[in-house]
């Protein structure tokens, strides 16, 4: 076990390294740059941003120095885009934000995924299963970009419930609109899924065999049942989690959260290459970790998998 | 579906089957008692009329402007059938039925490719790697990590920049995200069912690894599979909204649900609640149908289930 | 040899009659709220709120609460002092001296000294700190300023210098008219040497951050808020009544207006499209102000473009075909002003010709006109097929103006569109290598004078992404710089602009906000909309 979760974290380097080569070539390659805009500038203020930001050097170079800084200063420069920040001071500002509503969400949509999941494979096909398989359909049939102005119209314009939008450190008036927004979709897939491992699981020869010894339903879901029908559900999770955790550029658009979920998107539309990086490699890094905790959590399930 | 052309069926379970009647024939029969499974296939079926049939009786092109509408929605362009503008105008004074005609069709197109290239290309990805295991899975699922985390953005405007913009490219700029994490969850369920009885009796038996992945791996992945493939659809079709933003997908006078969407919640709470509300319904009649029919061909296609 | 500069005569009478003209005056029978908050929306974060960095008009707000520059502006737009009190000029128009207020502090207590002002510009120029706005500098024609920029003179050698701590120099190359309203600029405003010096590029952060202004940086959360709260150092403080202005980052306009509408904003953007409700709902909130915006169609005439548009006619029965009208009452439906030529009408000193190519006729007059020209190039109806692409960046308000100016085109002369949207940075590479036919465009002013928007088409502007190239708009527009009276010359260059049609103007922008009718002493009247939080104030609600 160990050795296997340390060869995983030694892949880890070179799979993060090319990662890194892999964006900065599609960086590059992709027309405009951090400092073009609606007015060109003069080539001299051109000149000295370029040499400022390094920009000016051989694209190997960059990348060299790049990782250079990385490794040796854990640093990952300045944002080109929004000059009074570097990228860890972005990341360090932003990142506790989308950790904060992804884990709520992730605990709301997991909590109510699975039960629903299970609710419905138990009572397969009656109307407990269409009412818990339509609700958590119905939670997820509006894209977060409708639900997200609904929910501020109904809580925060009719009834002044909650604030329509910012974070303020993270005072709990202003998670709940995020995490319902944010759990939503995923919720539905994961009782999705759930519900027909869980069927899958049920129909199989060892639960008949149970069953048929005259065990409650009950605890044969609880003992036997839940652990091995969780399996496509933790592949789902493992990307899944990563996304949550590192948020949405829905949430952080609609919600003014302040959250890293907004860079994936308005990074790589305004061209800040050092902060497309550092998210990047925020997310490679997490992607990573997450499966390889899948990975292991797989042969906690089923001892049967060889790590 | 991968699975319907494989109608052997090697599972123990198969045995109990009725002689001389196939598994695809079986699973038919199940999949239509399934009331919400059958309803849904209808709804579909008339969603898909609506798309590829609604033109015939639409009034007005999809792109030609009412200019005496423009800037007056609220009041003169509200859903009637005096007018001949069945869902109302949008923004623009077009015709909103033309247009949502017209974007109900490319979504659904945009679906079904998404979800087809991740059923096939994602299944199997997942289903080898995790099959053969080692380092060969290790360099696959890493090559998926990579591929989940680079800034995707680049590779669609790349797209754009070197090939321009047409239909092909979007379907292209789709398909090559929607089946990584299919992979990710065939290759899960695949280091478990390796582990199975029946499938170590293929590999006793000589077997080809090929095959064992066709004939037993991934008939056995159909029920997640198939699942997981109807939660793609609405994702791609958001999905395509966000590719069509960059300037790679739909173009103007064209359209598509997720724009069309988009562009009505933009609107909410401007007195034209039907430019959200048209597209939305068909959005929607379309999700559920696609989620009731997946559940009901996972039910018909578990071999187990009896 | 100076001579006291009248214009600076009068202001610094201006100044006698009292420090009170700067601060906030609430009218007769005004209760003033309890609540002295301003809250606000704005789109994105700041790229940057140092001012020798700001390069976008949110910072420059930000930035002016928090500094004051030698000059400031009042609510028409018009120059007052700031922390300079008089200033001379010399006969030829070259040397300017500022002579500063004794009062003026940092918010750390320290005086506010010439040197502040000399190490600002040198710094705001040095290809060390390489702003993005150092051009500024170059605008100001300040001597030396190009070779400082460029790195082949010291910053020692730019045009400014301290005489005293109180009394500073600058020297420029060429007589600016409009120089005195440069300097209200945020480009110019001083900086704390020590400060910035001991913080690097951490000085702008809350806590390490001094200023002179009315307002200090409290708190500051990347893509969520910036807090300004009253600055008791400053030399006016006891006439600034706001006590705090809080910017709310926002991206989405339709949600910051419901926000607005729930009342957790005091001013926020109206959508387009939406004014003309919102004004019928709430007509002492919404408010439609000019803006020193120009939108227009840029026409590919280079090589790469399509033989139809190198045809004048095809290109005036193009704009003739447009129905602005239609476009600003309709669709923008905000105030803004149908454009026919590039100069603005509400630019100081400029009067928009009133025989521009086009715009004495009736729109039926337009319409035919532009048929018959587009006949007689043999293309449209009855000629060659003509399919034109519209090319802008994705936005519902460009999408809007494309779709009907195509079916304009459509419906009047036959001509097709395809229509093709990109992502911002991609567009503007389409564009400024001249991979379209025809492109959407927007200029803003520089500083309010016409040249800033009638240079655009000249040959060598940077930004002529038409490719247009004529000879006798480029000698005008020369001609023009040390002329005394420039009215004619530029007339005659939007005359050139409307009939030959290198882009066809399509408006003049307006700025619609929606304002808590509580708030009071916002500079309505400034075409700029440089707003001073010291000016501002709540009423109670009646």
């Amino acid at each position: 076990m160990l050795s296997f979760i340390l060869r995983r974290l030694l892949v880890a380097i070179p799979t993060i390294l090319i990662l890194i080569v892999i964006s900065f070539v599609l960086m590059f390659a992709a027309p405009g740059g951090p400092f073009n805009s609606e007015r060109p500038l003069p080539p001299a203020v051109m000149a000295n941003i370029e040499a400022r930001y390094g920009l000016d050097q051989p694209y190997v170079v960059q990348m060299f120095n790049y990782v250079k800084n990385i490794v040796l200063h854990f640093d990952f420069g300045p944002s080109f885009r929004l000059r009074d920040y570097t990228v860890s001071d972005l990341i360090a500002q932003g990142f506790p934000v989308t950790l904060t509503y992804g884990f709520w969400a992730f605990v709301v949509a997991v909590t109510f995924g699975v039960a629903l999941g299970v609710v419905a494979a138990i009572r397969h096909n009656t109307w407990l299963d269409y009412l818990a398989t339509g609700s958590a359909i119905g939670a997820s049939v509006l894209p977060n970009f409708v639900l997200a102005p609904i929910l501020v119209i109904v809580f925060t314009l009719w009834l002044g419930w909650l604030p329509g939008g910012g974070w303020r450190g993270g005072q709990w008036q202003y998670v709940v609109l995020p995490v319902v927004a944010l759990s939503t979709s995923y919720l539905a897939a994961i009782a999705r899924i759930m519900r027909s491992s869980m069927l899958e699981v049920l129909n199989s020869g060892f639960i008949r065999t149970a069953r048929a010894k005259g065990l409650p339903m009950r605890r044969i879901v609880w003992k036997h049942a839940l652990k091995p029908a969780l399996l496509p559900v933790l592949s789902y999770l493992g990307p899944a989690f990563v996304a949550m955790i590192t948020g949405s550029v829905v949430i952080d658009v609609y919600f003014s959260t302040g959250g890293i979920g907004q860079y994936f998107v308005n990074s790589a539309l305004n061209r800040d290459y050092s902060v497309i990086m550092g998210v990047t490699i925020l997310v490679g890094a997490l992607t990573i970790l997450f499966n390889l905790v899948v990975d292991i959590l797989y042969a906690w399930i089923d001892p049967k998998i060889r790590l | 579906m991968a699975l319907t052309t494989d109608p052997l069926d090697p599972l123990p379970a198969a045995a109990d089957l009725p002689q001389g009647r196939s598994l695809w024939a079986d699973a038919r029969r199940r999949f239509f008692r399934n009331r919400a499974a059958t309803v849904s296939l209808v709804v579909l079926g008339l969603i898909a009329i609506f798309a590829f049939g609604g033109e015939l009786v639409a009034q007005y092109e999809r792109d030609t402007i009412d200019f005496t509408l423009i800037g007056i929605n609220a009041t003169k362009g509200v859903p009637s059938f005096a007018t001949g503008h069945y869902f109302g105008t949008d923004q623009e004074g077009r015709d909103l039925f033309a247009r949502t005609v017209q974007g109900t069709r490319l979504s659904l197109l945009i679906g079904i490719v998404g979800s087809l290239v991740a059923v096939v290309v994602g299944t199997l990805y997942g289903a080898i790697a995790g099959y053969v295991g080692g380092r060969v899975d290790s360099i696959m699922m890493r090559i998926v990590d990579i591929l989940l985390s680079i800034p995707f953005m680049f590779v669609l405007i790349l797209l754009l920049v070197m090939f321009g913009r047409s239909l092909l490219m979007l379907f292209i700029g789709i398909g090559l995200v929607s089946w990584l994490s299919m992979a990710r969850i065939a290759r899960g369920q695949t280091l478990s069912i390796k582990n199975k009885e029946f499938v170590e009796a293929a590999i006793a038996t000589g077997v080809r690894p090929l095959t064992i992945i066709l004939r037993h791996i991934v008939p056995n992945l159909a029920g997640v599979v198939v699942v997981y493939a109807t939660l793609l659809i609405p994702e791609m079709i958001i999905y395509e909204s966000f590719i069509s933003f960059l300037g790679l997908g739909v173009q103007e006078p064209n359209t598509s649900l997720g724009s069309l969407i988009s562009r009505g919640a933009a609107q909410i709470g401007n007195g034209v609640p039907w430019q959200l509300g048209f597209p939305l319904f068909f959005f929607v009649a379309m999700l559920f149908a696609f989620y009731f029919v997946g559940d009901g061909l996972r039910d018909a296609l578990d071999p187990k289930d009896r | 040899m100076t001579t006291r500069f009248t214009l600076a005569a009068s202001l610094a009478a201006l100044v006698a009659t009292g420090a009170l003209a700067q601060g906030a005056m609430p009218a007769e029978g005004e209760t003033l709220s309890d609540n002295q908050t301003f809250t606000y929306r704005v789109l994105d974060e700041f790229p940057s709120i140092d001012p020798g960095m700001v390069e976008d008009v949110e910072g420059s707000h930000v930035a002016r609460q928090l500094f004051e520059g030698l000059l400031n502006q009042d609510a028409e737009g018009n120059v007052i002092p700031g922390v300079a009190t008089e200033w001379e000029v010399s006969e030829d128009g070259l040397t300017y001296t500022f002579h500063l207020r004794p009062e003026a502090r940092w918010s750390n207590g320290e005086p506010v000294t010439a040197h502040d002002f000399v190490y600002a510009w040198q710094r705001a120029a040095s290809p060390e700190l390489a702003s993005p706005y150092s051009w500024y500098l170059e605008l100001m024609q300040i001597e030396n300023v190009s070779e400082v920029i460029a790195g082949e003179r010291p910053v020692e050698d730019l045009g400014v210098r301290a005489i005293d701590d109180r009394t500073l120099e600058v020297r420029i190359t060429t007589p600016l008219p409009y120089f005195l309203q440069m300097l209200t600029h945020t480009t110019t405003f001083p900086v704390p040497r020590a400060v910035v010096e001991e913080h690097g590029a951490a000085w702008t952060q809350p806590g390490n951050m001094v200023g002179n202004g009315a307002y200090v940086l409290s708190e500051r959360v990347p893509q969520e808020r910036l807090v300004m709260t009253k600055n008791p150092e400053y030399w006016d403080a006891e006439n600034v009544i706001l006590e705090e202005i809080t910017a709310l980052i926002i991206n989405d306009e339709n949600q910051a207006l419901t926000r607005y509408l729930a009342g957790e904003l005091d001013q926020t953007d109206i959508p387009i499209g939406q004014y003309p409700r919102l004004l019928a709902e709430r007509p002492d909130e919404a408010h439609a102000l000019p803006n020193l915006c120009v939108y227009y169609y840029n026409l590919n005439l280079s090589e790469s473009g399509p033989e139809a548009l190198k045809d004048q006619r095809v290109r005036q029965a193009l704009s003739l075909a447009i129905d602005r009208d239609l476009l600003v009452e309709n669709v923008l439906a905000g105030g803004q002003v149908p454009a026919y030529g590039l100069g603005h009408w509400a630019v100081a000193g400029y009067e928009v010709p009133d025989d521009l190519f086009g715009m004495t006729m009736t729109q039926e007059e337009r319409n035919a006109e532009a048929q018959r020209l587009m006949q007689e190039a043999g293309y449209g109806t009855g000629g060659e097929p003509l399919t034109l692409e519209i090319l802008y960046n994705t936005s519902d308000a460009h999408q809007q103006l494309a779709v009907a100016i195509g079916q304009m085109w459509k419906q009047t002369l036959g001509v097709d569109t395809t229509l093709a949207n990109m992502e911002w940075q991609t567009f503007l590479d389409a564009r400024g290598s001249q991979q379209y036919e025809v492109a959407r465009a927007g200029w803003c002013a520089d500083y309010n004078e016409a040249s800033s928007f009638l240079d655009i088409v000249t040959t060598s502007s940077g930004y002529n992404d038409s490719a247009f190239s004529n000879p006798e708009l480029d000698a005008l527009m020369l001609e023009a710089r040390t002329a005394e009276d420039t009215l004619p010359l530029y007339q005659q260059v939007d005359r050139i602009i409307a009939e030959q049609v290198p882009v066809i103007p399509i408006y003049f922008y307006s700025s619609n906000i929606l304002m808590d009718p509580s708030i009071r002493g916002y500079p309505f009247e400034n075409a700029q909309e440089n707003w001073y939080g010291r000016t501002m104030y709540r009423v109670a609600e009646q």
